[in-house]
């Protein structure tokens, strides 16, 4: 008799793990487009606000490539790459890259930068930074991260991409200084990246248009 | 139990068994989430309805469940009620989604959704269950979103700021400044603020629940203030 129950007891559990999965399976299958939608819709306006869309012709979500540097680029994961051309000429790139030093933890980077290795622009996607104080990296918050567009290793040089507060020429918010300089350090470090790597970033082999398909694929 | 009127459960679930403020459950995303209204509505109405759909999903199959395998049911139910909530948000209010991020994920682990399944649903009917889900719901997302709100006020001076991740672009227009050139206090914002606040509001609540007990009132105007 035991076994008997077991088994019912069994089977009923069986049975809604079935309909639990099948109600998740259902769902993911009927959000999954618009949820790639929503991603990519949000990378494109991120992208068209640091590089101009009239300066290129192609679609740099598309024309994309993973890269890995955990030193420069801040994390041991595959960062994005997204390259701009027009007429088939390079014109400027985006890539992702992580602060890891923040006040509380990676802070998310979206870089711009041109052909001639200045930088486009920099935007913040993903913090958690303390709200009111280290939040103004955001664009939507203060006018800060506007200061790197423009900039690059010449201007300023190397040693002066710093918060004014370690010598360098990038101002610190009052009572968060460990977060600007987190950016400032990730910025420079892209940068010095893109300046290794210029020659090889813009390539399209048959390599990098298979490596494109992992990322993605979620 | 049984012989509690529809009106004594939405009582129990806006007021005298308020899920945050009598029952403090479920109070990780509370703190976490409140430091603006839109955060706090946006997670109370995805709380709200998986309340809503637990209680009913459960009443539902309440005859059927066995015992001893009702505890693994009922997470499993809610688990998946939860990750399918979540892929609907991240499908249809995406920016908002990004805010709240891993609290709609942690609803799961909110024990007033898996503690209405066993102490109600699993005991109601299915009617019953829809009234005590849906009010015990709204009492959670009442306090959430008076804790954005005093939080908000306090820490930013505004109200209603970022509404536009959850209606659209046209509710940009709905941010009140209620102090202009607010400096802010941080205090109100960070954690701790969320810790004093809901003390104060539960301290609120306990003053007026004194003060309706000191003074006699006629009883339907009583049962007319608890549903409010």
């Amino acid at each position: 008799m035991p076994l008997k129950k077991m088994l019912l007891s069994a089977s009923l559990l069986g049975l809604f793990a079935v309909l639990g999965t099948s109600l998740v399976a259902f769902t993911y299958e009927s959000t999954r487009e618009r949820i790639a939608q929503n991603e990519r819709d949000t990378l494109v306006h991120s992208l068209s606000a640091l590089i101009p869309p009239e300066h290129y012709d192609n679609d740099p979500v598309t024309d994309s490539t993973a890269v890995t540097d955990a030193a420069l680029l801040g994390s041991p994961l595959p960062q994005q790459v997204y390259r701009a051309r027009k007429n088939g000429q390079p014109v400027a790139l985006a890539l992702t890259a992580i602060a890891p030093d923040g006040y509380s933890g990676d802070i998310n980077l979206l870089i711009a930068i041109n052909l001639d290795g200045s930088l486009a622009g920099v935007r913040i996607t993903a913090h958690r930074e303390t709200p009111g104080l280290g939040d103004k990296i955001e664009a939507a918050r203060s006018g800060w991260v506007h200061g790197f567009a423009g900039r690059s290793l010449r201007d300023p040089l190397p040693e002066k991409w710093k918060v004014k507060k370690d010598g360098g020429v990038f101002d610190q918010f009052t009572g968060a200084t460990v977060t600007p300089r987190a950016v400032v350090k990730a910025v420079r470090n892209a940068l010095g990246y893109y300046q290794q790597h210029r020659d090889t970033l813009f390539d399209s082999g048959d390599a990098t248009a298979a490596q494109q398909e992992a990322p993605h694929g979620g | 139990m049984a012989d509690k009127t529809l009106r004594q459960i939405a009582g129990d679930g806006l007021w005298h068994n308020n899920v945050a403020f009598v029952q403090i459950l479920g109070l990780c995303p509370l703190l976490a989430v409140t430091s603006n209204v839109v955060n706090g509505l946006g997670l109370g109405l995805a709380t709200l309805l998986t309340l809503v759909l637990s209680n009913v999903t459960v009443s539902a199959i309440r005859n059927l469940i066995r015992p001893d395998i009702r505890i693994p049911v009922f997470v499993l139910l809610i688990a998946s009620i939860v990750t399918a909530i979540e892929l609907a948000m991240n499908a249809w209010f995406h920016e908002l989604h990004g805010i709240l991020g891993i609290f709609i994920a942690l609803i799961v682990t909110n024990c007033s959704i898996l503690g209405r399944a066993e102490a109600f649903a699993s005991k109601n009917s299915i009617g019953r269950s829809f009234v005590d889900g849906l009010t015990m719901g709204l009492g959670f997302a009442a306090a959430l979103v008076l804790l954005g709100a005093m939080r908000e006020l306090l820490g930013a001076g505004t109200l209603f700021d970022q509404a536009h991740l959850m209606f659209g672009e046209a509710a940009r227009t709905f941010r009140l400044t209620v102090f202009e050139d607010y400096k802010g206090f941080l205090l109100a914002i960070l954690p701790p603020g969320a810790f004093i606040g809901l003390g104060l509001l539960i301290a609120l609540k306990n003053v007026i629940d004194q003060r309706r007990a000191s003074v006699p009132q006629p009883a339907p105007a009583a049962a007319e203030l608890a549903a409010e």
